[in-house]
């Protein structure tokens, strides 16, 4: 860990919310007028990490893990039911002016902006909402529109916007006010690949311009593997992993897969495949051209040897399994006893 | 436990503000300028609104000049055109303190429409102040030239001196501020009930009777007048009509503006106490 001070301190954060619970139908709706029954929900469950000036963490979970529960007590709009947090020094649901003119949070469904005034108008809006000196205001204005490519778009009116504009016009506004630490839930939920790139480039870019701490969620991995070096992983409220992509993969993937393709015109004996078997490589998939096969990491050097001797090789790689697989097979097996349905498919990339 | 070190502020963010009101200056100048375009966007929907507001004490107007001049030209110590100045005067005064904002409290907690908002370094009830009283502006501008005919229509009499006209601006200004302050706190209801328009209805139509909307106060049994001057309703609407209509004297004026001062300060501690609880509550449904 660096020595530095750090953004964002939790400390066995919770949150549990209490919701009225009643079964359907008419009897149940009379019955519940004279006794309400309610619920307890525990969103959080007691999760502690440090974040550092700087730093941009992916926060990964399926949904209802408890994700953006967490990412609304760290930006203040909600108080847990227990536990401690310290953002840029100010405790978040106290909701500091001061702390609030240094945080944002942008959360992909949202809307912010004045539906009916050009977004222009909007941000001027924000420059007196946060103070924000008239230098200052134009600098950064003229320099979030030439990133985000929005001058076309800050003159319209906020519902002529097509979703994904209007998102990139959210964030330019979001950011006027410079601040130093960026909650993003899903800010790339529901838009094409082109303008996730662009906004995944764009929040990089902040990231080294202002060294802003950026806590995202998404469930686009892309999102994930090219802006965090560091992920934290909940799932059912509780802290699951926290460290960077790789160790991720090292610690939740058994195996590496290992993709060959045969010389033109070979093909591979049943007997050979026996060896590859027996030396621990388990061929999932098999064509006339080459093989797929999944190996224990430790097994791999061994079966690569028998594919090698077996066969003549024209192509052969060994690679991690995609990082979406992984986190699917750690919250498989983290599944059981779930109630949110089906907890991997969140994760999986539409 | 969380280290020490971790307590004080690590960046050079900007400097702690204070709360100033000359701060709000640039806030408020940038906001009316958004309401009055929005409002110009939707005028058909305004002037609709604004009808409503004329309608309503219209029709008690027809009904207590009929009155009036069915019972022999007087009813209640009310002539057929003290009834048509008190309405209209009503009308006028509804106008500049009704607020609407307690109607939308409902939606805004269940769609999570105040997520961003509170997390703005300024209190929401800024943004709705200016959207009230933006709205007011624009309708004065239609609602002076109706209140001018139908005075002349139902030839309304205003025995109006200097010193009510004085009395009134201060009483017309605490009358908007204590009916803003009263409706808003009442509208967050909301953070604790999910169906709550009901009780909004409910104190619509207590505002309806108590601050002398239906008919003058002084039409009303004793008791009935005790309540409306004990709560705050008198001081929200009827006050300031009976001021402009020199039904007050003096002394009423003056400790009619001490109630009004009295309760606006009472209303402000209690919206700060349950704005507070209110925001603790908030679960951000929805967002």
């Amino acid at each position: 860990m660096r020595s530095s001070t750090p953004a964002i301190t939790v400390r066995d954060l919770r949150k549990t919310y209490t919701v009225p619970e009643r079964e359907g139908g008419l009897g149940a709706a009379i019955r519940s007028l004279v006794r309400r029954t309610t619920r307890e929900v525990v969103a959080v469950q007691g999760i502690s990490f440090d974040i550092q000036p700087g730093e941009i963490v992916g926060f990964l979970g399926p949904n209802g893990a408890g994700k953006t529960t967490t990412l609304k007590m760290l930006s203040g709009l909600l108080v847990p039911t227990s536990g401690e947090a310290r953002v840029l020094g100010f405790t978040p649901w106290e909701r500091d002016r001061a702390y609030l003119q240094q945080m944002a949070l942008i959360m992909g469904q949202r809307n912010q902006l004045t539906w009916d005034i050009p977004v222009i108008d909007s941000y001027q809006l924000n420059k007196a909402i946060f103070r924000i000196p008239d230098a200052d205001y134009k600098r950064r204005v003229d320099e979030l529109i030439e990133l985000l490519e929005i001058e076309e778009l800050v003159r319209k009116p906020v519902r002529n916007l097509s979703l994904g504009e209007r998102m990139k016009c959210e964030i330019a506004g979001s950011l006027l006010h410079q601040p130093m630490v960026l909650f993003l839930d899903e800010p790339t939920i529901g838009l094409d690949v082109a303008m996730q790139r662009r906004i995944r480039s764009f929040v990089a870019e902040y990231n080294r311009r202002t060294n802003a701490s950026i806590m995202l969620t998404s469930h686009y991995m892309a999102d994930v593997e090219a802006l965090c070096e560091r992920v934290i992983v909940v799932h059912h409220g509780t802290l699951l992993y926290d460290g960077d992509l790789p160790g991720l993969v090292d610690r939740f993937s058994p195996h590496k897969t290992i993709v060959v393709e045969f010389e033109e015109g070979e093909t591979i004996a049943d007997e050979r495949l026996a060896s590859i078997a027996a030396a621990g490589g388990d061929v999932v998939a098999r064509s006339e051209h080459g093989l797929t096969i999944h190996a224990a990491k430790g097994d791999t050097p061994r079966v690569t040897g028998q594919v090698l001797a077996a066969v003549p090789v024209a192509d052969l790689t060994v690679e991690d399994p995609p990082i979406e697989e992984v986190i699917e097979r750690v919250f498989a097996s983290q599944g059981a006893g779930d109630q949110t349905g089906e907890p991997t498919a969140a994760m999986v990339p539409s | 436990m969380i280290p020490p070190d971790a307590n004080a502020p690590i960046t050079s963010g900007p400097p702690r503000p204070g709360f100033s009101p000359r701060a709000l200056v640039p806030f408020y100048v940038a906001r009316f300028k958004i309401e009055i375009a929005t409002s110009f966007a939707y005028r058909g929907a305004m002037l609709i609104w604004l009808l409503s507001l004329i309608v309503q004490p219209l029709v008690s107007l027809v009904v207590w000049t009929t009155v009036a001049d069915s019972q022999g030209g007087a009813a209640g110590g009310y002539t057929a055109s003290d009834y048509a100045a008190y309405f209209i005067a009503v009308m006028v005064v509804n106008q500049l303190t009704f607020m609407w904002h307690m109607w939308e409290m409902e939606w805004r907690v269940r769609t999570g429409f105040y997520s961003p908002i509170l997390l703005r370094p300024l209190h929401p009830i800024h943004e709705d102040i200016v959207g009230n009283l933006s709205f007011k502006l624009l309708t004065l501008v239609p609602l002076v030239p109706v209140a001018v005919i139908l005075s002349i229509v139902f030839d309304a009499h205003y025995p109006t001196t200097v010193r009510d006209a004085i009395a009134f601006v201060p009483a017309l200004i605490l009358a908007i501020g204590l009916r803003y302050m009263v409706e808003w706190t009442f509208g967050l209801l909301a953070f604790w009930m999910t169906k709550v328009t009901a009780f909004y209805q409910l104190f619509g139509s207590l505002s309806f009777f108590l601050a002398g909307q239906i008919a003058p106060l002084s039409l009303f049994p004793k008791p009935i007048q005790t309540l409306a001057s004990v709560l705050p309703f008198r001081w929200t609407l009827s006050f300031p009509v009976e001021v402009a209509l020199g039904r007050v004297d003096g002394r009423g004026i003056a400790a009619g503006l001490g109630m009004q001062v009295l309760w606006l300060a009472i209303a402000i501690v209690i919206m700060r106490l349950v704005w507070s609880r209110a925001t603790k509550r908030y679960s951000a449904v929805g967002a």
